[in-house]
């Protein structure tokens, strides 16, 4: 059992959701009460949040936010199949560990010179610690680094979906117990836990195991007022009306039945383009020539083409244009 | 499964309407664990009751994990945890002749029953007249609930119990007190005595409507839990074909847990280590960079193959129905499955993976309907389509399913093509709906068919369906 010796740092203890509202606001993460609350209850229960929800609506973006706030480093490891342990906890030096040997055969002469038999050599050699395998032979991976950060760490697992059944098994003893077994020298655990985040886009079921040791988390598409005050944080220079039409058109789009709806990061895409565009007024052609921003799919941009004036007008009228 | 009681006082107090609500969400068909119970109990003390919009979030965090379960747990919460302010209405002063008896102690002959009541049951903190005088909607609220708690109202299960429940929560609350305060307003000869005692009567048929409300809440809720599972064992025996509309989304999530469970069980990893045989040619490969000094060895692997498998699905008639929910159950468990491809037919047969892959079972279905039609099966022409497109699609590795009621309506069966068949897949599996009974009779060609597969089951239940499912899955590893 070795720890990583280092004294901790006293940690912040939230004391209410608000707190977390306000911190994830000036980090620029627009959030709502259920993201307050869970990131909030997260922090006391010591337990990771499992995030799951459609492709662009923050998921990583939470992560970021709240290793910005709380300033400490973020640590992420993407995820997918094949993805094993020694590309997510550690490897061995290979190379170092030979020449360590090398280093050995050259100098085991002059050690056991003194030794007249076989007996006496052996316990001189037994009286050198071995560090063949030892922390300076150890490359640390990105679960390893982030139990080791002194102060703590955001550990953001991304795409835990993708990755095989297997590794997710593995992943168990780190996310219960905040602590991983190198079988060569024990357990190593964290001092300060670290704030746990994995994503998921549901391509397959978790395990129920997985499941259990996590907050679950589902983010989906935000409604018109927080979407609102997310294009604000995120885009300050476009202008309210403008603002205004541009959610109220993307809602509408949202109740399309399209293959691949627009998310949030589409929306603030395409507010960007208007922006550069100078756009003031949301018009039926600029649209037209700026869909491809948000819809994703040729078939979905076409079925979205006949609805398009309709929708801008409703939009306008949101705005109280017309 | 529930949680400890006896921790301590304080805390078994606390948690337990946390553990009433969580036999409702078991019972509303949540899966929850003692462990995730756990949590539940800790995080009601973290955020508190109070709040209801963060308890709801948070307990939503620990005890629902998919948006399946969100949904049911944010319709239980609601119900659950909906209090309304009992008494709304206050006790007009102004209504009353002389404002200073408002503030009167209470008559002396409702304190002389105070002993004798308190011997029949445990009395209530706070006497209900003084809670309904001084329109205390928490501590009527609360004293509701320690009534319900006393009375055992969890275990109510029947619509006829509701009075009885009624009676015995309005008791336990001070029921008899009440009504002697009331009688003694009444017979005062003063006016303002006669007016509370009105009102007081008035408050009281208030409340006793607002616990008939709760009650059946309640009812609803807990009877619930019992009768769903009943349902469920009921759903997975039933015949497929008999299986009502309004059935049909459970069937959905009762099919998707058995093929989660099937799943679970058979991913098996896909390599299986042959531990102590070392490859050598490869060890030396890999080890080149230092030498050839073993660093890393490599040990012998044997692959395991995932089973692929064509689905034959006749959607004639009565069979349709059956063929929705296998080709549900094969798509459920795609992740242990290589490869699945199904086909459709009655009188002609036609490739429907896309279909079935793009849309959601139940609209595909339809969409291969309209496709296929009702026309009567052919099975001899379909098999023929089936050699003509795809044969060559099969191999030694495939195992084909045909569901089907073998009745091809007199038409030529095509014997020599699925005896092709069975010599070049894996093996032919052939789920029949109808009881072994029926096989061969009338234009059923069942028995002619059967020495050419490798299977042959009855299926027309959930229950077959797994059965099946599983056998060929294990028959794989």
């Amino acid at each position: 059992m070795s720890k990583i010796s280092s004294s901790p740092v006293p940690e912040r203890v939230l004391q209410s959701i608000e707190e977390v509202d306000a911190g994830l606001g000036a980090a620029g993460y627009i959030a709502n009460e259920q993201i307050n609350t869970t990131v909030y209850l997260a922090h006391h229960l010591k337990k990771p949040i499992l995030v799951e929800g459609p492709a662009g609506v923050g998921k990583t973006e939470l992560a970021k936010s709240i290793a910005t706030w709380l300033d400490l480093p973020l640590i992420r490891m993407q995820c997918y199949e094949g993805l094993d342990e020694s590309k997510a906890l550690y490897e061995w030096k290979y190379g170092k560990q030979l020449l360590y040997t090398q280093i050995l055969k050259d100098k085991i002469g002059s050690v056991v010179d003194t030794a007249d038999n076989l007996a006496t050599a052996l316990d001189k050699l037994h009286s050198f610690g071995d560090i063949f395998f030892s922390r300076q032979f150890l490359e640390p991976r990105p679960l390893l680094r982030a139990l080791e950060q002194v102060r703590g760490s955001v550990l953001l697992i991304d795409e835990i979906d993708k990755s095989d059944q297997e590794f997710e098994a593995f992943l168990l003893e780190i996310l219960s117990d905040y602590q991983v077994t190198v079988p060569e020298i024990g357990c190593v655990s964290a001092l300060v836990p670290p704030v746990v985040l994995l994503t998921s886009n549901s391509s397959r079921d978790l395990g129920d195991a997985l499941k259990r040791r996590c907050l679950h988390l589902h983010i989906g598409f935000p409604d018109e007022a927080l979407e609102l005050r997310i294009i604000e944080s995120r885009v300050p220079g476009l202008e309210l009306r403008l603002r205004q039409q541009l959610v109220s058109f993307v809602q509408q789009l949202r109740a399309l039945d399209l293959k691949k709806l627009p998310s949030v990061s589409e929306t603030i895409d395409w507010a960007k383009v208007l922006l550069l565009l100078h756009t003031s007024v949301l018009e039926v052609g600029v649209v037209r020539q700026t869909l491809n921003v948000l819809l994703k799919f040729e078939a979905d941009i076409e079925l979205a083409q006949g609805q398009l004036s309709g929708m801008v007008q409703k939009a306008r009228r949101d705005a109280r244009l017309e | 499964m529930y949680l400890p009681t006896d921790s301590s006082p304080s805390q078994s107090l606390a948690s337990e309407p946390l553990r009433r609500f969580l036999q409702v969400v078991r019972g509303a068909g949540v899966r929850i664990s003692a462990a995730e119970g756990i949590d539940a109990a800790r995080v009601v003390q973290i955020v508190g009751y109070s709040e209801r919009g963060a308890l709801k979030y948070a307990l939503g965090s620990v005890l629902a994990k998919t948006v399946a379960e969100k949904t049911i747990f944010n319709e239980a919460f609601d119900s659950y945890f909906k209090r309304e302010a009992l008494v709304t209405e206050a006790f007009d002063p102004a209504s009353a002749a002389d404002p200073d008896s408002n503030t009167a102690p209470p008559p002396s002959s409702a304190d002389s029953v105070v002993g004798e009541s308190e011997a029949l049951t445990q009395r209530p903190s706070q006497a209900l007249e003084s809670l309904i005088e001084s329109n205390d909607a928490a501590g009527l609220a609360s004293a509701l609930e320690s009534a319900a708690l006393a009375t055992g109202l969890k275990n109510i299960r029947y619509m006829t119990q509701k009075n009885l429940y009624v009676r015995r929560i309005l008791d336990h609350m001070g029921l008899e007190r009440l009504e002697q305060a009331i009688h003694f307003y009444r017979s005062a000869a003063d006016d303002l005595n006669q007016k509370k005692a009105q009102w007081l009567g008035g408050q009281l048929t208030r409340l006793r409507q607002q616990i008939r409300d709760y009650v059946e809440r309640q009812l609803l809720l807990f009877s619930r839990a019992d009768s769903e599972q009943y349902r469920e064992e009921i759903l997975k025996a039933a015949r497929l074909s008999n299986i009502q509309k309004r059935d049909l989304d459970k069937m959905r999530i009762l099919v998707r847990q058995m093929a989660k469970r099937l799943a679970v069980r058979y991913a098996k990893p896909r390599r299986r280590r042959l531990r102590g045989q070392l490859d050598v040619r490869r060890t030396l490969r890999r080890n080149m960079g230092w030498g050839g000094i073993p660093f890393l060895t490599v040990w012998k692997q044997k692959r395991i193959e995932k089973p692929r498998v064509m689905v034959l699905c006749d959607v004639s008639g009565s069979v349709a129905e059956m063929a929705q929910f296998l080709l549900m159950f094969l798509y459920a468990i795609n992740e242990v499955l290589a490869d699945i491809r199904s086909f459709a037919f009655s009188g002609s047969l036609i490739e429907v993976s896309q279909i079935v892959e793009s849309e959601p079972v139940e609209r595909a279905i339809e969409t291969i309907l309209e496709r296929v039609g009702f026309g009567s099966s052919d099975f001899g022409n379909s098999f023929a389509d089936f050699e003509a497109g795809w044969m060559d699609c099969v191999t030694s590795k495939t195992t084909i399913i045909i569901l089907g009621d073998a009745r091809g309506n007199g038409n030529d069966p095509r014997l020599e093509i699925v005896s092709r068949l069975s010599q070049r897949a894996k093996r032919i599996v052939w789920l029949n709906p109808e009881y072994r009974y029926a096989w061969g009779t009338g234009d059923s060609d069942m028995l002619r068919y059967l020495p050419f597969c490798h299977v042959a089951q009855v299926c027309h239940s959930l229950r077959h369906l797994e059965r099946a499912i599983s056998a060929i899955l294990e028959d794989a590893v």
